[in-house]
């Protein structure tokens, strides 16, 4: 008789957490539901139907997250949930707040209706009538005067934001892949779907979707050796083994195929591997530039502000929790990888001449300040990295936002050239977008600066000071382009046909001053947000 | 005969998915090569899950099934997209965006 013919024992009911897992239920809910109004409700009233939907689910989501804080889960109660697979403590509950607060602003610009001329009388949003017609083929004209939208965006940003809400909470490497799939999945067809310039928009979405299953490939690659080498998949089982004590679950007599270390060392780099090309950092960063630019503007903001939370989290908790034994393996590998971004990032972004490009190589340099915060490896590395993390999001969705309003008649103007004198046409948006600009540089008053100033201090005061140094070259660097995009708003001659700003609707207003106001607290006075990530810093085992 | 030779056939098989993802120009056979990739990890799991005498790890084979298949309907919808607009599917075509 052997384990794998016949059964043994009773299979016992699994144990399920139904309100600490309440805010991803609910958004994944609401993500169902949409594809149901999507098959069934008639084409009309879906937009409606599934703003409202949308807003209302994040809404109660984030709800849930801030009771379950309330109640004392993000420190004295955090608990495991789901039979060991699911980890509900502080930095989980963090970022799925972080992670809502971003959902829900992003469905007021994905919801925008005012930016592109109406087609036939009928305002459209910035995605494709029908995605699956050809660019300027006569299915795309019939689908045009249709009237055709693509409301399915919301669902699928949805799923995506589900998959970002698991990815940090993930506690065991089954968990972790699957919410890394279904967080990528709906991204790679948001990319595809830009109302203007279609084949930018689709060269895109095969370019992140190819990448993006490779290094996913890696990581189950990598998931695979570590549990060749733990022969289990569970956080804690893994660290157990790693420190010589494995737990009693472990069959004593098996432990012979386990420990073998080479298994180990490969398993843990491919998998931290594939969750640095999520985030963005330099050996993996070659999609980001493309998919930032190709993307519709909306979906950029999403992407660029969430996805960098949820792999972050991600990152933070294999680290932390699974591989810790590990340190002197992967610290120097993670400082090598945070200077590279660092200065690749800051170098590079220098001779981009889109606005859109300019923020991708912007986005690589601060993924490498994020990681000096993960290379402390102390409780004040964890909580500044989630404080950068929630002051990066909504900076980077700001500026997303102000690109979206900037407009000529082939649609967005991100070409930098067309940029210059925004600020004599516009000074109310240019002096937004200096604003952010200013965080993005890391300037006192400025979220950005609160982020970067805990972030390094965490860093030095974990003896990491080659990196710090090289952080303040790396901003310096980067401090100049900023800077120059700030000079040709205000200081050079607006050129005749430039761009001109179009007036939103009060959703993308809203946006825009959800993010200045996010910006200017968080810069002017951090120390209750900083507080709060202090608390949430700790990791339930 | 022992498992392990079963782990040296999925490094194989997964060096020839990454080679052939990396030399490969046509999006569908890159595609197959990644997916050549995810079915050597699968092998590797329930490799180890026989050496183990645990079940974690085809449990995890079966979840990677589901996957592997969600990949292959969001993938094909998105290279067939792109053929239709640019009746080519060479990943060397899509250069819009170079500098």
């Amino acid at each position: 008789m052997n384990s794998w013919t016949h059964a043994q024992g009773v299979l016992e009911t699994p144990q399920f957490e139904w309100v600490a897992l309440s805010p991803t239920l609910i958004v994944v809910g609401a993500a169902v539901l949409g594809v149901l109004i999507e098959a069934f409700a008639p084409r009309r009233y879906r937009y409606g139907s599934q703003v409202v939907l949308a807003v209302l689910a994040l809404a109660v989501a984030f709800a849930a997250v801030v009771g379950l804080a309330a109640n004392g889960h993000a420190g004295a109660e955090a608990q495991i949930a789901g039979m060991g697979a699911l980890a509900v403590d502080g930095p989980t509950l963090f970022l799925q707040g972080v992670l809502l607060l971003i959902g829900f602003v992003s469905v007021f610009l994905f919801a925008e209706r005012r930016l592109e001329p109406a087609e036939h009388g009928r305002a459209v949003d910035s995605f494709a009538a029908q995605a699956a017609a050809t660019p300027g083929g006569t299915a795309e004209k019939l689908a045009v005067r249709s009237g055709y939208t693509t409301t399915e965006i919301f669902p699928l940003m949805l799923f995506a934001l589900g998959g970002m809400l698991l990815f940090p909470a993930a506690n065991d490497l089954l968990i972790l892949f699957i919410a890394l799939e279904v967080l990528s999945l709906p991204l790679y067809l948001l990319c595809a779907l830009a109302r203007r310039r279609r084949l930018l928009s689709q060269e895109a979405a095969v370019k992140y979707f190819l990448l993006g299953a490779f290094a996913s490939a890696f990581l189950l690659f990598g998931i695979a050796l570590l549990y060749g080498y733990a022969g289990t998949l569970s956080y804690a089982g893994i660290a157990d083994v790693i420190s010589g004590a494995p737990s009693s679950q472990v069959d004593p007599g098996l432990a012979a195929t386990m420990g073998n270390d080479a298994y180990l060392l490969i398993g843990g780099a491919l998998v931290i591997m594939g969750l640095l090309f999520k985030v963005g950092a330099v050996p993996f960063h070659m999609w980001t530039p493309d998919v930032y630019q190709g993307a519709p503007t909306p979906v950029t903001g999403f992407m660029a502000a969430a996805t960098k939370v949820a792999a972050f989290g991600a990152l933070l908790r294999l680290l932390y929790v699974t591989l810790p034994g590990m340190r002197w393996d992967w610290e120097p590998v993670l400082w090598g990888v945070a200077i590279a971004s660092m200065l690749a990032g800051a170098v590079i972004a220098i001779t981009q001449t889109d606005v859109k490009r300019l923020l991708a190589y912007s986005s690589i340099a601060h993924a490498g300040f994020i990681l000096a915060g993960v290379v402390a490896v102390s409780p004040e590395g964890v909580s500044s990295v989630l404080f950068y993390l929630a002051a990066y999001s909504f900076v980077t969705l700001g500026a997303f936002a102000v690109i979206t309003l900037v407009r000529d008649g082939d649609g967005e103007a991100t070409h930098l050239s067309k940029w210059a004198g925004l600020g004599r046409r516009s000074p109310l948006l240019a002096g937004v977008f200096a604003l952010f600009l200013l965080a993005f540089a890391g300037i006192p008053l400025t979220s950005g600066f609160a982020g970067k100033f805990a972030v390094f201090r965490a860093a030095a005061d974990s003896g990491a000071m080659p990196l710090v140094i090289v952080g303040v070259i790396a901003s310096a660097i980067a401090a100049f382009f900023y800077v120059r995009v700030i000079v040709l708003m205000f200081f050079s001659e607006p050129q005749p046909g430039g761009p001109s700003v179009v007036v939103p609707s009060l959703m993308t207003t809203s946006m825009l001053g959800v993010s200045v106001v996010a910006t200017v607290v968080l810069g002017v006075a951090p120390q209750y947000f900083l507080d709060l990530a202090g608390q949430a810093g700790v990791f339930v085992r | 005969m022992s498992p392990e030779n079963y782990l040296h056939l999925s490094a194989l098989l997964f060096t020839i998915g990454a080679c052939g993802v990396l030399l490969r120009r046509n999006a569908i056979v890159v595609f197959m090569s990644i997916e050549l990739m995810l079915n050597a990890a699968n092998l590797a799991l329930v490799t180890f899950s026989r050496m183990h005498g645990n079940l974690d790890g085809q449990i995890m084979a079966f979840f990677v099934m589901v996957v592997a298949a969600a990949e292959v309907v969001v993938g094909l919808a998105i290279i067939v997209m792109v053929y239709r607009s640019r009746h080519s599917a060479s990943v060397d075509d899509a250069s819009l965006m170079k500098l």
